[in-house]
């Protein structure tokens, strides 16, 4: 077995491991510290296809982002794990449904898409070839609208967090610092100069 | 290319029992002696660059006392062996002797992962981190990127740090950390965003290769025509992006004693010392990397001095200086100050920043070319 086949199998069985915690596991700071791990090994996978730059970012963005503020909200959750399993027999026969169509609906669009894969080569590229230029230039050029457009759909992202957090205005007092920092001594302290006066 | 490289680094005469070996393992290897050498190799490359740096991070603690032991007009540690060079082995004989105490309700797996995901870090991104011009162990494309996203990972060892304790205020101290972490990652990924846009590269080598040529380079004032110049707004924040980043003073809030609510205080013994080890380890990492993409790298300030790989480590040695110096000299910010610098006024400054070079790289008037 070559080298690099060791390494896909063993990479795609922690993948399939951690993905399956994910789903499985009691405690959500634990599930998703494998979603972290599943990501990690995905982007193992796309080293493994040359794809660098995509698994680059997929640690930057989503370990090093997404998950973490992921974590910040499932560790502030008080989870009653007795109340989550309360409804699980009535609600089965509706979820494996829903569940059972996603199955066929991405066995049909990976069956067809993909079939006959494994006969492909993965297609090598020269050693000076660069993954960011190649992804950039593609980005800039044929998908610049696509691109402009997600940028606008993430600003509006932005807009609409940032009006969600504010409660109308501010009614703490607060200072401000640029306000403080121009203040000087001479602003809060007078110094009098007094001569001494002798005592009649 | 083992071969050529042990040429040029080592004395003539060590060569002949190196042949020897290479031809022993050829033959009792066969045809399978190229791949076993290549790991032989890289585990080599690796050793030489983790077993230096954890003496330089035990000993850059001992290095930190003393020069703020001298700048409060103190003496520092001088009780164990001469001048006191002992002392960080016997703090670590200390810190391994130690008791490491999981509080009772703590999720202990996590507990005592927490540490190694701080560590880890900061020793992975020193893969790509070139020393000049050869030696580097890998040689990515992206290495900045790489660099990047490792070091991001650092902020799970925190917030897990926080959350496994089973302890309020390492709870909240763990938040308060990790949202510094990350408000400080951005304004430190627009700086070096700026950086790879002017070198025109996410390679370290190629960005510090092309801090050798300009105007003043041409003069023989190579250190005028390095990055920090041209970008002085980006490497002043990044400076002080670095220091909240790894958490030190003045930004050292796990450390308050004011208001101990520091992700670690219910660490003790060596899962302890490791995330001391991590902040050391983040500090010697951030300067390597500001004096790569800032100050030159291994180039040498002016022309008639040859370029080396100890003017690389003396600019991060005078970088390491810089955190200890304002760990001597400024008070601790408080909590809402450091987010409001990072937010509004880092950031900010970044994005303007940002949108300048890039209309003065586009200008008749660019320097980069």
């Amino acid at each position: 077995m070559e080298f690099k086949t060791f390494v896909f199998y063993f990479v795609s069985a922690i993948l399939v491991y951690a993905s399956l915690r994910v789903v499985t596991l009691r405690n959500p700071v634990h599930a998703a510290l494998h979603l972290v791990l599943a990501f990690f090994s995905a982007s193992g996978i796309w080293v493994l296809l040359q794809a660098e730059f995509l698994a680059i970012a997929l640690v930057l963005v989503y370990v090093g982002a997404v998950m973490v503020l992921f974590l910040f909200v499932v560790m502030m959750l008080d989870i009653n794990l007795d109340r989550l399993r309360e409804g699980f027999w009535t609600y089965l026969p509706l979820g494996s449904i829903v569940a059972l169509l996603m199955v066929a609906e991405m066995g049909l669009f990976i069956y067809g898409s993909f079939y006959g894969l494994l006969e492909s080569a993965v297609p090598q590229a020269d050693r000076g070839y660069s993954n960011v230029q190649a992804v950039g230039r593609l980005l800039f050029t044929e998908y610049v609208y696509p691109f402009e457009l997600a940028s606008i759909i993430l600003l509006v992202g932005i807009v609409a967090a940032t009006a969600l957090t504010l409660r109308g205005k501010r009614r703490s007092k607060s200072v401000s610092p640029g306000e403080q920092v121009f203040i000087k001594a001479a602003d809060r302290v007078r110094v009098l100069h007094m001569p001494a006066e002798r005592p009649d | 290319m083992m071969v050529e490289t042990l040429e040029q680094l080592l004395p003539g005469f060590l060569m002949p029992p190196i042949n020897w070996a290479l031809q022993l393992g050829q033959d009792t290897f066969g045809s399978a002696w190229p791949t076993v050498l290549l790991v032989l190799w890289t585990v080599i490359k690796v050793v030489l660059i983790i077993a230096p740096l954890l003496l330089v991070v035990a000993y850059v603690t001992f290095c930190e006392r003393k020069v703020i032991g001298w700048m409060q007009v103190r003496i520092g540690p001088n009780r164990v062996g001469p001048w006191g060079l002992i002392q960080p082995i016997a703090d670590g004989l200390k810190l391994l002797l130690k008791e490491v105490v999981v509080p009772s309700g703590a999720d202990k797996t996590v507990f005592l992962l927490a540490p190694m995901f701080s560590f880890a870090p900061a020793l992975l991104a020193w893969s790509v981190i070139p020393f000049n011009d050869v030696m580097v162990l890998a040689n990515l494309n992206a290495s900045l990127l790489f660099i990047m996203a490792v070091t991001s990972i650092s902020v799970y060892g925190i917030i897990l740090a926080g959350w496994s304790s089973n302890s309020k205020y390492a709870f909240l101290g763990g938040m308060r950390s990790a949202a510094q972490l990350i408000s400080y990652e951005i304004a430190m990924g627009l700086a070096l965003v700026v950086v790879l846009m002017i070198s025109n590269s996410l390679n370290l080598g190629d960005i510090v290769a092309g801090q050798n040529k300009g105007r003043f380079a041409d003069m023989g004032l190579k250190f005028l025509s390095w990055n920090w110049l041209p970008l002085l707004p980006m490497f002043v924040i990044y400076m002080v992006s670095i220091v909240a980043e790894t958490n030190r003073a003045p930004f050292d809030m796990a450390e308050g004693e004011s208001e101990i609510v520091g992700f670690h205080v219910e660490y003790s013994g060596m899962a302890f010392a490791v995330f001391q080890l991590a902040e050391y380890g983040a500090v010697i990492l951030c300067s390597t990397l500001a004096s790569l993409l800032f100050l030159g790298g291994w180039l040498s300030p002016v022309s008639f001095l040859p370029d080396s790989i100890f003017w690389l480590f003396a600019k991060v040695f005078l970088i390491i200086c810089f955190f200890f110096w304002i760990r001597a000299t400024f008070p601790r910010y408080r909590y809402d100050q450091i987010m409001r610098l990072g937010w509004k006024v880092f950031i900010p400054v970044c994005l303007i920043w940002l949108t300048v070079v890039g209309c003065w790289m586009m200008s008749p008037w660019t320097i980069w070319k």
